[in-house]
């Protein structure tokens, strides 16, 4: 096969370039248009007290709550020290000072992605068998005739639970549940109930705390949640309706009996939550995502750069689809420029000055510049010096252009100034040596197609949705190298060859 | 494709694109390492006088400004000379001097020149602004070419020459530039000078193209450009394909001109000769190119290729099939 390396090559660069694209889009989900947005939750939990002196305070934190995955924290603390320790299945926030007056205010916000999540098991800590419980009669024996029941209608420890909490939560059923039921009263006080009925059954159990988020949520308060283990991992279960599992955005924020948040030296201890739904890029949930993956696929985005550094390489990045066009201007269709790639360097400045302005400028500057340059061409000067005082001249008419327009008001005229003018003079020069050496037929064409390519450039280059892909999917600029490669051996006709053999396509003359 | 698609009927006439030329020919056939040889014109003659090739005769060269003091010692016999650029290309920055006036010179299209002006393009040349790449560059003061009578009647104020296209040592095609009022006395097409179609066999100029269009007669003195006769055809083919022995390029450009004392003068070289040599001899060359491309062996000899260059290619008329071209040399043979 012909050029088999070059199209190998390029198979591979393609299929590098795509397969990363792929697997970023896939999986990790980032977008293919600028604007898609993600839902998050904003979770914001309050915490206030009265302390003097020295003070301690201990928060529990949510640790991977399942369900959900976590974008970002944040701490509001003051002058409060701040020490996060992780102690499975829970997280704890030490917060210390060592003067404290009066009444304190600290702040914990979590962001988590909306989009449910496939939560991973429950396996840790594996428990202890619970101790028998001690009842009092007549629930000791109510208790025993329950279990019995329960134990007869289902096969393992899930559906035990599940059948318990049936009974529990609709007495009328079972009289013995009747009896158990009836005197509880708080949410807490009702787990706790259920947990010492299963440890009769010696199922090991323990609370879960967590809060139902909801949009626009103000002083919400964590539930109580019942987990059983089934001797591989902790199953959660609605103690009110013993329904498998946690149910929709519940945010499950810590394990255990012990309080919330204990404060050392402090009273009127209050932690109050709100939560809402707010919409943010989607590029940024992606990286959070790929983060929490441990993909190595977004460690090396752009995204880890400074945001200067970012807008540079928003540019530089275009730069390659300007090379393209000017590739497919070249060599598919046959158009003559000044500069193989002088036409991208005027594109660049066309984004910043727009178009129709960056066109009407260039021209003024390139049609002084021609005039002035023939007046040079009469002192015959050396090359080097006369290239000098072309740039010379080109920096004082953009100067006077800005000038002029700004005291005519027009400020767009100060964007002459992003033009490069090293390269302007170079245009006027090579035009005014074309025009003399071959006429100015050719200088207006070349010219003229210059011009032209630069204006397709900066339709290609600003392009909102090319920036977005390349700036996120690097990776395409493979297979634009690939494409690019396979043009360097394309060895069709030009577009512009047919007008030029035109006479080819007549018969033979005579 | 489909058939209304210019590019399947030119691919069938069997044109030659810019891009096939560059990826097939020039790449493939011309290694980059000879280049230095063609596009430094005084190497090139060097090479050339070395083989015994005829070239202008080199009046001397000039390689810095201060030289340029010089240039009077260097004239001082010749009252016609041209100035080139070492590393030009494309014709850009060749001067003519057709004679001296009171202050002067005057150029070969008449127009009187000062001496400061002729040192101005001196400098110009040594600073580079023609050189390929705008790097510094050397001057060379040669020899007019004085060309031969019989194409007085079909240029116009400048020196006509031949263009052969040789590859792999086999000249291919062939055809004659002739100057005209527009292309200012330069033999170069794109500046509108007039390309004419030689037939391989006899070295007979067939039609002329000028900018595009197929014409008859020289556009400015009017006279029939079919039936000019290059005069020791053979010799000329010989000389062109002995130029590839001379670099070791496989697809060349040999300008030559015919002198009217001396006979035929290589001129230059041409690593990366033009496409227009197509529209002067309406033909496709890759039929003939391919054609030699499967020859599994070429002749040892300039001479011996350049006769089977005249067998092979001769005809009369328009693009051919190499098949009929093969029974028409028999015919001519025996």
């Amino acid at each position: 096969m012909k050029n088999l390396h070059l199209k190998l090559l390029a198979f591979v660069l393609t299929a590098m370039g795509l397969s990363l694209c792929t697997y970023k889009v896939m999986v990790l989900g980032l977008p293919l248009t600028p604007d898609e947005t993600a839902e998050v939750w904003r979770v914001d939990a309050r915490v206030s007290f009265r302390a003097r002196g020295a003070t301690t305070a201990q928060l529990y934190l949510p640790l991977n709550p399942p369900g959900l995955s976590v974008l970002d924290e944040d701490f509001v603390v003051g002058n409060w020290g701040l020490s996060l320790e992780n102690r499975e299945p829970n997280r704890q926030a030490t917060f210390a000072t060592r003067r404290a007056s009066g009444s304190q205010v600290l702040y914990y916000r979590i962001t988590l992605d909306a989009a449910a999540q496939p939560s991973e098991k429950r396996t840790r800590p594996s428990p202890e068998y619970p101790e028998d419980p001690e009842f009092d009669e007549p629930h000791a024996s109510a208790v025993e005739a329950l279990l019995a029941n329960v134990r007869r209608e289902s096969s393992n420890t899930a559906t035990f639970t599940q059948e318990l909490l049936k009974r529990l939560s609709n007495p009328r059923s079972d009289e013995n549940a009747a009896l158990l039921a009836d005197d509880s009263d708080s949410a807490v006080a009702w787990v706790d109930k259920i947990r010492e009925i299963l440890a009769g059954a010696k199922i090991p159990s323990r609370t879960v705390w967590g809060l139902p988020l909801r949009d626009g949520m103000m002083h919400g308060v964590l539930t109580p949640w019942l987990e059983v283990h089934n001797g591989k991992e902790w199953l959660a279960f609605d103690p009110s309706s013993g329904k498998r599992g946690f149910p929709e955005n519940f945010l499950v924020w810590y394990v255990g009996d012990e309080p919330l948040m204990q404060v050392d030296g402090g009273r009127d201890v209050a932690v109050e939550f709100s939560s809402a739904l707010s919409k943010i890029d989607l590029v940024t949930v992606a990286e959070q995502r790929a983060r929490l993956k441990n993909s190595r696929a977004m460690e090396f985005s752009l995204f880890g750069l400074p945001i200067q550094t970012q807008n540079v390489y928003r540019v530089l990045l275009m730069v390659p689809v300007g090379a393209l066009i000017v590739v497919l201007m070249r060599n598919l269709v046959g158009i003559k420029t000044f500069g193989t790639f002088m036409p991208i360097l005027i594109a660049l400045s066309f984004r910043e000055t727009g178009l129709l302005w960056g066109v009407l400028l260039l021209i003024l500057i390139v049609a002084m510049g021609l005039g002035i340059r023939f007046y040079l061409e009469q002192l015959k000067l050396l090359l080097v010096p006369r290239l000098a005082s072309v740039l010379i001249v080109v920096v004082l008419l953009m100067a006077g252009t800005s000038l002029i327009s700004h005291k005519l008001g027009l400020d767009l005229g100060l964007s002459v100034a992003l033009f490069p003018m090293v390269i302007l003079a170079m245009v006027i020069e090579r035009m005014s040596l074309s025009w003399e050496e071959v006429g100015p037929r050719e200088a207006f064409k070349q010219g003229g197609g210059s011009l032209l390519v630069a204006i397709l450039g900066y339709f290609a280059m600003s392009s909102e949705w090319l920036g977005h892909m390349i700036f996120l999917f690097p990776e395409l600029l493979l297979v634009l190298l690939a494409f690019t490669l396979l043009m360097g051996r394309y060895s069709g006709y030009r577009l512009s060859e047919f007008w030029r053999f035109r006479a080819m396509l007549i018969g033979a003359p005579k | 494709m489909p058939s209304w698609w210019p590019g399947t009927r030119l691919r069938e006439a069997g044109v030659v694109s810019m891009n096939m030329r560059n990826a097939q020919y020039i790449s493939r056939y011309n290694s980059r390492r000879y280049y230095p040889l063609v596009d430094d014109k005084l190497r090139t003659k060097e090479l050339a006088l070395k083989a015994g090739i005829a070239v202008p005769k080199l009046y001397g060269v000039i390689e810095i400004e201060r030289q340029i003091r010089q240039l009077p010692e260097m004239i001082r016999y010749h009252s016609e000379f041209v100035v080139k650029p070492v590393h030009g290309s494309g014709g850009n920055g060749i001067l003519v001097i057709a004679g001296r006036t009171k202050n002067g010179f005057r150029k070969s299209s008449g127009v009187p020149m000062s001496e400061e002006a002729l040192e101005h393009h001196i400098s110009n040349i040594l600073s580079g602004m023609y050189s390929l790449g705008g790097t510094p560059d050397r001057a060379m003061i040669e020899y007019r070419v004085r060309f031969d009578p019989i194409f007085e009647p079909v240029s116009f104020a400048g020196v006509p020459d031949i263009r052969t296209i040789v590859f792999k040592g086999m000249p291919v095609a062939c055809m004659i530039r002739l100057p005209t009022r527009a292309s200012d006395g330069k033999a170069n097409l794109h500046q509108g000078a007039v390309g004419a179609g030689v037939d391989m066999a006899t070295g007979m100029a067939m039609y002329g193209v000028c900018r595009d269009k197929l014409v008859n007669d020289h556009p400015d003195t009017g006279h029939p450009i079919r039936g000019v006769h290059i005069p020791e055809w053979p010799t000329l083919l010989e000389t062109a394909a002995r130029c590839r022995d001379l670099v070791g390029l496989d697809y060349l450009g040999v300008d030559i001109v015919l002198d009217e004392d001396l006979g035929p003068l290589v001129l230059e070289l041409n690593a990366r000769p033009g496409l227009s040599i197509q529209l002067a001899n309406h033909l496709g060359l890759q039929k003939r190119l391919s054609a030699i491309e499967q020859m599994q062996s070429l002749p040892e000899s300039a001479m011996e290729r350049a006769t089977l260059a005249m067998q092979m290619f001769g005809h009369e008329g328009g693009a051919e099939s190499l098949l009929e071209a093969g029974a028409g040399v028999q015919k001519r043979l025996f």
